[in-house]
Order: C-alpha cells, then sequence, then structure tokens
C-alpha cells in the first residue's frame, strides 16, 4: 500500500485506459475548480454561502483530498463539481473546467450523461443511494447499459465481474438480492462496483467509510486504493477523518466555513500544519501512535461559531493565535513556501507540535 | 443520496442565537421553547392568518349573533310573502331575502353559524377527550390493554364515519344530542390511533430511555415527556376535524337525520330546504352552501399551518 | 437452546469481597426473543447479544469497552444499568446486585448508577427547559435542593453560563448538548457513569472538550466510568483499563497501555492496525491485518470461537469446535484465544495476504484491466 506517489507524475497513470474519452485542460489538469461559490438563499431568509473562493485542481490519477468539518462546504463543493445542487434558491459562481470547458454552464442534460460515465461519486450512506426496491443486479447494469451499448446477458455478465472486483462473494446470487440484504460495508462495496461501472476519469468520495466500522473501513479504503490505481482513475476524498486523508491523498485541502484555510502535500501538511485550524484538529483528536497520557488540546467553542468571512477571519473567535486584525481583515490565500495558507498569524515554521500551544 | 437543504441558518450565521462574535448565551434572556417557536411561526405564515380570520369571522358572528339582527330566528312570520315560484329577494327589511319557509335568511343564516359552531366544537371535544383518553392508555401501558383497546378502534375505523354516525343517530333519535355524540364517536378513533401512533413512536426516543435511566417514574415519563412531544400532530387534527364535523353535521342534516325542530337554523338543513326551491331562488342553497365551505377552508388552512408549524423538520 | 433464566443468577455469586471494586458483572446473559409467525407470535430463535460477559471496574477509575457496531457493546452497556433486560448473571454496583432488583427498589437505585448518551439532542426532551432538565430526576428522587444555586452549580461544572439554565435544548451547539447530558447525568451525585459513544456524534474539533470534561469531573468527584466507544483511539485516551468485545463476548481486557502497547488476540490486532493515524509516514509504513467479510449475524453466532470465520490467524484445531475462555495471560492482561501464546511467541503466522502494507508493495490482485 504504498500510495500513489508514482501517481503524482501523471504520465505514471496506466496509458490506454482513458484513450478517446475526452481531453485533458489545457493546463494538463482533469479538473480545475476555480473560485467556486455556492450561496443558498431562501425566501424570507438572509443568504447563505456555504462555499467561496474555492480552488484545486486535480491531475489524472491524482487524490486529491477535502477535509472538514459539518458546515464546512466540502460535501457542497462535490455536489457543486456534479451538478447536483438543486437549482431552485442556490446559486453557484466561478469555474469547473473539465476538458477545457466549464460544466457549471452545461445543462443538466448534459451533465446527467458527464456523471458516472467520466465523473462518478460515492456517498457516505450506502442505504440512501441505492434503490431499496429494486435488485442489485438491475441497478448496476442499469449503469452499464445507459453508457455502453450493451445486450442484457453482457450486461449482467459484466456486474458480476464487478461484484467480484470489489470482494462480494458469489456474485450471481447477490445480483438477485436487494439492497438490504446486504451488510453496510457489502453496500459500500456496491456502490464502488457501481461508480467504477464505467472506469470514470473522476471518482468523487463524500465520506465514503463514515458509516462504517473501522475493519470494514479499513476493507474499503483498501479496495478503493487498488481500484483507483489499476483504473488510473483520479480520486477526490472528501471526509472529516484526517487519518483516512493521511494514508491515501497526495494533496489534502482543508476547509473552514466554506472557504479552503490550507493547501499543501500531505507530508508537508501533517508534518508542520501551519493553519491553527489544522494544527488545531491534528491535537485534538487522541491517537493511537502517541504516548498514552498526552492531554489532548481541543479548540474552543464550536463550528458554529464563526465570524463572516467578510469581516475577518472565519475561525478567529475559536483561534488561540488570533491578533487584531483576524476581526478585521479578511485574510487571502496566499502562497506560503511549498503550501497555500488563508492566516494573518499562522503558527510558526519549526516548532514540533507538542510545544506549540503551551504558550 | 442527500442534497443538502438551504440551510434555514446559513454557516457563517451559526446556531448561537446571540450571534458569532458574543457567545452563547450573554444575555439572560428566556430561551425559545418549541411551543413559543411554533407559535412564532403560525404569527408568520400567511395561510395561518387567513385561516384564522376566518375562523374568527366565523365564531365572532355566531357568538354576537342575536345582536347582528332584529329578527328571532325561525320565525315564519312572513310566510305569506312566500309562494312555490317566487321567493322574495334582497331588501332593505331582509338583507338577503327571506327563504323558502317565510324567514329572514340573514338571520337564519346568522344563527346556522352558531349551530355549526357548537356542533363542531362539541362533537369533536367529545371525540378529541375519548380519543385522547384511549390513545394515552393505549400508547403509555402498551401490552393487552394496547391491543384490546386498538381491536376495539380498528373495528370502529372499518365503519365508514357517516354510517356509523348515521347508525348512532338512527338509534339515539333524532335530536342535536345525537348528531353531536354521532360525529364526536366516528372521531374517536382518529384520534386514538394518532395518538398512540405518536406516542409509540416517541416512546423509542433516546430521551424516554435517558428518563427511565434517570429514576423518573412510568407515569410521570408518559404525561410529562411522551405525552408533550406527541400531541402536536393530534392537535393539528383536530383543528382539521372541526372542518369535517361542520360538513358532517350539514351532511347528517341534509340526509333527513340531524335537528328535527325547524324553527333552529342550520346550514345544512337550509341546503335541504332550498333544493325544491333552487331554480326560483338559488341563492337559498348558495349561501349555506358557501358558508359551510368557507368556514371548513377556515379549520382546514389553520390546521395546515398549525402542522408546518409544529413539524420538527422546520424547526430552527 | 438455551433457554433464558429470568433475571436469576446461574451460579451464585457473593457479593464481592473487594472493597475496591465498584461494578462487578458476573456472567452476564442479554438474548433477546425473535418472534415469528403467521397469526400468533412464537419464539423462532433469539439474539445472542451479550453472551456471557464478566467485568470489574475498580472504584475510581475508567473501564473503556470497545467493539465495532453488532458487537453488543451498547446493549451490554444498557442492561448493566437494567435498561435492557438481563435474562442471567449478576450485576453488582456499590454492594447491590442491581440485576435481581425490580420496581421501586430498581428505581431508587438508578440515583447511583447514570448514563451519557450519544445523540446528544435525541436524549434530551425538546420540550423541557435545562433547568427542568437538570432537576426533574433530583424531584423524582426526592432530593432536597436549592433550584437556583444546584442548577448553577451544575452547570458552571460543565463549563455552561448560568444563562444557560432557561434556555431550551435545540439553542445549544453539539458539543454544548453532550454538556448538559453530563450535567443531568452528576446531578444525582452517582458512584457509575457509563458513556456509551459520548463523542461520536460531536464534530472532530469539539471531542476533545467533552473528553477532557469527562476527565475533570472524574478528578472531581470521584467518578467510576464505563465508557463505550468504537474509536480505539478515544477508548485508549480515557480508560485505565480497556476490554475488546466481539460477537456478545470480551475477547480481551488489559491495562491500557499493555493492551495498545501488546495486544494478544487476533481481533484486537486487526483492530489497531485499522484505525488511520493522521501522520502519512506511519500511514505508509505500518502493517495493516485486513479481516475478510462481515460480522457473522448475533442471532447465529459461529460454533466454538466466535472470531474464526475471520481470523487470520485461524488454526484447524480447537478454533471452530472449542469456545475459548478468557484467561490471564499475564498480570492483569486477559485473552480469550486457543493460541495467543503461540502467535505472540510468532511460530503461528496469518494467513496470506491477510497482511498489507509494512513498505511492501503488493499490486492489488484485483484489476479492471481484463475487460475485453
Amino acid at each position: 500500500m504504498t500510495v500513489t506517489s508514482e501517481f503524482l507524475d501523471s504520465s505514471a497513470a496506466p496509458a490506454g485506459v482513458h484513450q478517446g474519452r475526452g481531453n485533458l485542460n489545457g493546463d494538463g489538469t482533469l479538473l480545475s475548480v476555480r473560485d467556486l461559490a455556492v450561496t443558498f438563499g431562501v425566501r424570507g431568509q438572509r443568504e447563505a454561502r456555504a462555499v467561496d473562493e474555492v480552488s484545486f485542481d486535480i491531475r489524472p490519477g491524482e487524490h486529491i483530498g477535502l477535509v472538514g468539518e459539518s458546515g464546512s462546504g466540502k460535501s457542497v463543493t462535490s455536489l457543486a463539481i456534479m451538478g447536483l445542487l438543486p437549482d431552485r434558491g442556490v446559486k453557484t459562481s466561478g469555474e469547473v473546467r473539465y476538458d477545457n470547458e466549464n460544466l457549471l454552464t452545461w445543462s443538466s442534460r448534459r451533465m446527467s450523461s458527464l456523471r458516472g460515465r467520466d465523473i462518478a461519486m460515492v456517498f457516505q450512506d450506502p442505504m440512501t443511494s441505492l434503490n431499496p426496491v429494486v435488485p442489485i443486479g438491475t441497478q448496476v447494469t442499469e449503469i452499464l447499459r445507459r453508457h455502453f451499448e450493451l445486450s442484457k446477458g453482457d450486461a449482467l455478465a459484466r456486474a458480476g465481474e464487478l461484484l467480484q472486483k470489489v470482494g462480494i462473494p458469489d456474485p450471481k446470487r447477490r445480483l438477485k438480492e436487494y439492497p438490504h440484504q446486504l451488510s453496510g460495508g457489502m453496500r459500500q462495496r456496491m456502490l464502488i462496483a457501481m461508480a467504477l461501472a464505467c472506469e470514470p476519469r473522476l471518482l468523487i468520495a463524500d465520506e465514503p467509510t463514515t458509516a462504517l466500522d473501522v475493519t470494514i473501513q479499513a476493507q474499503i479504503l483498501e479496495l478503493l486504493k487498488e481500484l483507483v490505481a489499476d483504473t488510473g482513475a483520479a480520486l477526490l476524498m472528501i471526509t472529516h477523518d484526517l487519518g483516512v486523508v493521511a494514508g491515501l491523498c497526495d494533496k489534502v485541502n482543508v476547509m473552514y466555513s466554506g472557504r479552503i484555510v490550507e493547501s499543501a502535500t500531505r507530508r508537508v501538511l501533517f508534518g508542520n500544519p501551519r493553519h491553527p485550524y489544522t494544527g488545531g484538529l491534528l491535537e485534538s483528536v487522541p491517537r493511537l501512535d502517541s504516548p498514552r497520557g498526552a492531554p489532548l488540546t481541543p479548540i474552543p467553542g464550536s463550528p458554529t461559531n464563526v465570524l463572516p468571512w467578510t469581516h475577518g477571519c472565519a475561525f478567529a473567535p475559536r483561534c488561540r493565535n488570533a491578533v487584531d486584525d483576524c476581526r478585521r481583515v479578511t485574510p487571502a490565500l496566499r502562497p506560503d513556501g511549498d503550501r497555500e495558507l488563508r492566516c494573518h498569524n499562522p503558527l510558526s515554521d519549526d516548532l514540533p507540535d507538542d510545544q506549540r500551544t503551551d504558550a | 443520496m442527500t442534497i443538502p437543504l438551504p440551510p434555514a441558518q446559513g454557516p457563517f450565521t451559526g446556531n448561537d442565537p446571540s450571534g458569532p462574535e458574543t457567545g452563547a448565551y450573554e444575555e439572560d434572556e428566556r430561551g425559545l421553547s418549541l411551543w413559543r417557536g411554533a407559535w412564532r411561526r403560525l404569527r408568520r405564515n400567511p395561510t395561518a392568518i387567513v385561516g384564522a380570520l376566518i375562523v374568527l369571522a366565523f365564531v365572532v358572528v355566531a357568538i354576537i349573533a342575536p345582536w347582528l339582527t332584529p329578527y328571532e330566528p325561525g320565525s315564519t312570520q312572513w310566510s305569506g310573502e312566500v309562494s312555490p315560484t317566487s321567493v322574495p329577494g334582497p331588501s332593505p327589511d331582509h338583507l338577503l331575502g327571506l327563504d323558502r319557509f317565510g324567514s329572514d335568511l340573514y338571520t337564519q343564516m346568522l344563527f346556522g353559524a352558531r349551530q355549526s359552531l357548537v356542533y363542531g366544537v362539541v362533537s369533536t371535544a367529545l371525540g378529541l377527550s375519548v380519543g385522547t383518553l384511549l390513545g394515552v392508555l393505549a400508547g403509555g401501558l402498551g401490552g393487552w390493554v394496547d391491543t384490546v383497546i386498538m381491536r376495539a378502534v380498528d373495528i370502529m375505523l372499518s365503519i365508514p364515519s357517516l354510517l356509523l354516525a348515521v347508525s348512532i343517530a338512527a338509534v339515539l333519535g333524532q335530536n342535536a344530542y345525537s348528531i353531536m355524540i354521532a360525529i364526536g364517536v366516528a372521531q374517536v378513533p382518529i384520534f386514538a390511533r394518532l395518538l398512540r401512533g405518536s406516542m409509540l413512536s416517541q416512546n423509542k426516543g433516546d430521551y424516554v430511555l435517558a428518563a427511565t435511566a434517570l429514576g423518573i417514574r412510568r407515569r410521570r415519563i408518559i404525561i410529562g415527556h411522551v405525552l408533550p412531544n406527541s400531541v402536536g400532530p393530534t392537535i393539528v387534527q383536530a383543528t382539521l376535524n372541526l372542518a369535517t364535523a361542520i360538513i358532517e353535521v350539514a351532511a347528517l342534516s341534509f340526509l333527513g337525520l340531524g335537528e328535527s325542530d325547524p324553527a333552529v337554523a342550520e346550514w345544512g338543513r337550509m341546503l335541504v330546504a332550498a333544493q325544491d326551491r333552487f331554480e326560483a331562488a338559488p341563492r337559498l342553497a348558495l349561501l349555506p352552501g358557501f358558508a359551510i365551505a368557507v368556514t371548513a377552508l377556515g379549520f382546514t388552512l389553520l390546521g395546515e399551518a398549525m402542522r408546518e408549524a409544529l413539524d420538527p423538520r422546520t424547526r430552527r | 437452546m438455551r433457554d433464558p433464566v429470568t433475571a436469576q443468577s446461574a451460579e451464585p455469586v457473593a457479593t464481592p469481597q473487594d472493597d475496591d471494586v465498584l461494578v462487578s458483572v458476573r456472567g452476564l446473559k442479554v438474548h433477546f426473543p425473535i418472534k415469528g409467525g403467521a397469526i400468533l407470535a412464537r419464539t423462532t430463535g433469539h439474539v445472542y447479544a451479550v453472551d456471557g460477559v464478566d467485568l470489574e471496574i475498580r472504584r475510581g477509575t475508567t473501564l473503556g469497552l470497545v467493539g465495532e457496531s453488532g458487537c453488543g457493546k451498547s446493549t451490554l452497556g444498557r442492561a448493566i444499568l437494567r435498561l435492557s433486560p438481563v435474562t442471567e448473571g449478576s450485576v453488582w454496583i456499590d454492594g447491590v446486585d442491581v440485576a435481581t432488583l425490580q420496581g421501586e427498589e430498581l428505581r431508587r437505585q438508578r440515583q447511583n448508577m447514570q448514563m451519557v448518551f450519544q445523540d446528544p439532542l435525541a436524549s434530551l426532551n425538546p420540550r423541557q427547559s435545562i433547568e427542568t432538565i437538570l432537576t426533574e430526576p433530583l424531584r423524582a428522587h426526592g432530593i432536597a435542593f436549592d433550584a437556583r444555586t444546584k442548577v448553577r452549580e451544575l452547570l458552571d461544572k460543565v463549563g455552561l453560563p448560568a444563562s444557560a439554565a432557561r434556555k431550551y435544548p435545540h439553542e445549544f451547539s453539539g458539543g454544548q448538548r453532550q454538556r448538559i447530558g453530563i450535567a443531568r447525568a452528576i446531578a444525582m451525585e452517582p458512584a457509575f457513569v457509563i458513556a456509551d459513544e459520548p463523542v461520536s456524534a460531536l464534530d472532530v474539533s469539539i471531542q476533545a472538550q467533552v473528553l477532557n470534561l469527562l476527565e475533570e469531573l472524574q478528578d472531581e468527584l470521584g467518578l467510576t466510568y464505563l465508557v463505550i466507544a468504537h474509536d480505539l483511539a478515544v477508548v485508549r485516551h480515557v480508560s485505565d483499563e480497556v476490554a475488546v468485545m466481539y460477537l456478545g463476548g470480551i475477547v480481551e481486557q488489559a491495562p491500557s497501555d499493555d493492551l495498545y502497547s501488546e495486544p494478544l488476540h487476533p481481533y484486537t490486532k486487526a483492530l489497531m492496525s485499522a484505525v488511520p493515524v493522521p501522520d502519512p509516514v506511519v500511514e505508509e509504513n505500518r502493517e495493516r491485518i485486513l479481516l475478510t467479510g462481515d460480522l457473522p449475524s448475533p442471532s447465529n453466532p459461529p460454533a466454538g470461537c466466535r472470531f474464526h470465520t475471520r481470523c487470520p490467524f485461524r488454526q484447524e484445531t480447537r478454533c471452530d469446535t472449542e469456545r475459548p475462555e478468557l484467561r490471564e495471560l499475564r498480570p492483569g492482561h486477559r485473552v480469550a484465544c486457543h493460541w495467543a501464546e503461540e502467535i505472540e511467541a510468532g511460530t503461528i503466522t496469518p494467513r496470506a495476504g491477510a497482511v498489507t502494507g509494512g513498505g511492501g508493495d503488493e499490486a492489488g490482485s484485483l484489476s479492471f484491466d481484463q475487460r475485453g
């Protein structure tokens, strides 16, 4: 399970798999998100900007992490990319560049032909993502037949192969069963099989293991790694669990209250987090590999306790490092050495974790 | 998959009522209970306002009816002016004209509101109280009590409510009480089932388990915890049932099972009486029909608005 | 099969002599009947949710109980507090066998044993103000108190301002609600508190607040905890001793440090290796024992060792026929595995393919490129 460092170089992705299936963007990226903003406005209520100034690139075969807590906008970002946000009451601006076109301008019809085939998605709750009254086999073959012109028999055979590949034993029997007859882990395998059925160029996984137990989570993560490596698909991993991205993603974007606050390769980010939120998150979770009895340093307040970005830094009310500017001046996301950082008073560059917060 | 609904309060406004900067509770103020929150939402809902205005107008008219007209209800003193082919229309003396018996239609309409209100409220109150009692017993005690009550209610429910009312009216005789009892009894299963159902689902709630773990007595858990969290749908249903009760009173009268005293003004009976004069004077049927429909609509709008206000999904 | 015996201990156990031990669970079983039958409900089987558990918790310490969903850990916690029916066994808390108590006696005893729930919002009555929530249990037990000072004191203990008293649960954030749940649990000054997944419903950044609060209260009030969680890192952080549960039984129990430095049971090893660590260097170099398949159904548990269907160390003999007893391998470190010594000595190794990582790179056996 050496993870994908070889995929950082796009040329290392298995060649040929996606040939003739759209091009890369001019700058070599597979998907490029630029200044994405999503605003929810309900009649009679104040508009709420759920996502703002979100920019990141995904190169072929790359694994990108989007980390944040509830309300951070990480899931809204993925839904905006997929064109799955409701039309009413939602305003989306910015650019999601794919194949040299802006997906945000595409019709919903055109998007639905892209979804599943070029960009696939795996959700947190496998039960609600599967149709409860349709046998599994029908659900898989439907996707295959929609995107490839396969006969019913061929599609069924292919579906059986897919189930086998995601480690579902006895696929012939399973194809006739209904989603509720599978365990949570099996259902998530099903969803992954369905997502990878058309060999998408990008797989978006939104908290794919949150509902699962750790031993099942380990199975699923291992499976995801193998499958995306084999198909050469890029992976956008959305999670609240820093441990999950640490073992999986080449680059990690940390989101807070709708904006990216720190973005770096995982070694840089975990080795020396500089945004107080990233640092605080790492210090507030107990770790199996650290000596027991090390006190936890929680982040005070709650994620709902934020300052509007327009007034300053949203994290300022909870930040130990906050200075006057943090409550007055909106910080911009600026390059800072080997990372990008949105902070007026970042954590120092070289102090080890455990000495930092003693002040 | 779940598409996040547009948040009622965005990520930037936060849950803390006092705003992001000041921390959760600087002010020493009373919090917003769910009942008060529901009331606040109700007051801001235009549907609720329209419904409430209609209901209010109906109730006020019913109460002050005697002061709105110089005439006695049911007085047929102008019967001489009515013939099978002509019913005198509106005039300065009779704002809505006369009815086929020679009574003042305006007066009959006003007192009809009074009858409908009394019949509707009394019968719904009867259904609500008996149904609530049965529902609480079934949902709170469970076991064989629940089984017995629910089987009985099932049997009642399998008989169409109007048919049930007809049979009761037939047994108890043709008078005001039998109508109210008939309509009330027909409502009992609705309330009993509704309340029992929501109590059973509330019973599974963690807060009920928590109350048990705290050593709170079972009776107190049922009455103090489960019941207050279960009555919302029942209150809504009672409001909606006022509308159906008013319609049913009219229907029973229409079928000839209602008030036998022709002196008592009642919209349903007025509708019946208007039948054979419809070509000569359509207003005799249209006005009571309109009154029944509008009143029922008022209660329905109010009930629907209450449902919306009490629905926990619209909370926060 | 086994017929449930109601609330009677199969082997009478004397009150534990050790005054140091606050909670002592002996042979606890919780079997839920499965009702079937088309017309008349008949019992067609049982779910063996908890199937013979022994536990001891010393006064003022924390026992952590870990396991995955469906292993019976929550049912065990609820059975100890008599919130789930006890089929068999005894539960001594502070010198009283609560498993035999009924009615009013049991209700009175609840003062001394309390619970913190997983979902703080669901476990608070939405229509009660915080003040009512905190004082209702005191009233129910006839404890005299001055409402204003008591509520203020409780709120202060859990780090909430006094102004919270007149607000309602929905007006608080998740972490604050859990503080209210904790305040309610300690209102009657119980000796023993069970925390069932106390932080798993909370945002990552505030979990530590609640964990720290639980520790502070333990120091201040001398509480004894049973902390139930699926998160090993959380359990290790708060516990003096940890018990690992699998399919209704305890498979390993040891002082926290020992368990994590030297896990002896194959399931514990797999569980610990599966927990992701927020450190890329660790993640890239660690060995991971992958389990195959899912948790078997607790209504039809495997014969022999219940873990043998998924165990990477499974042997030809004993594993599928003989249920291993929990035995003490080292002082305080108990494990239910026939082959624990051999596995530790390295004479028994895991099945090929069950271990991944550790720097070795094996391309997946699964591949998508065979497609024509």
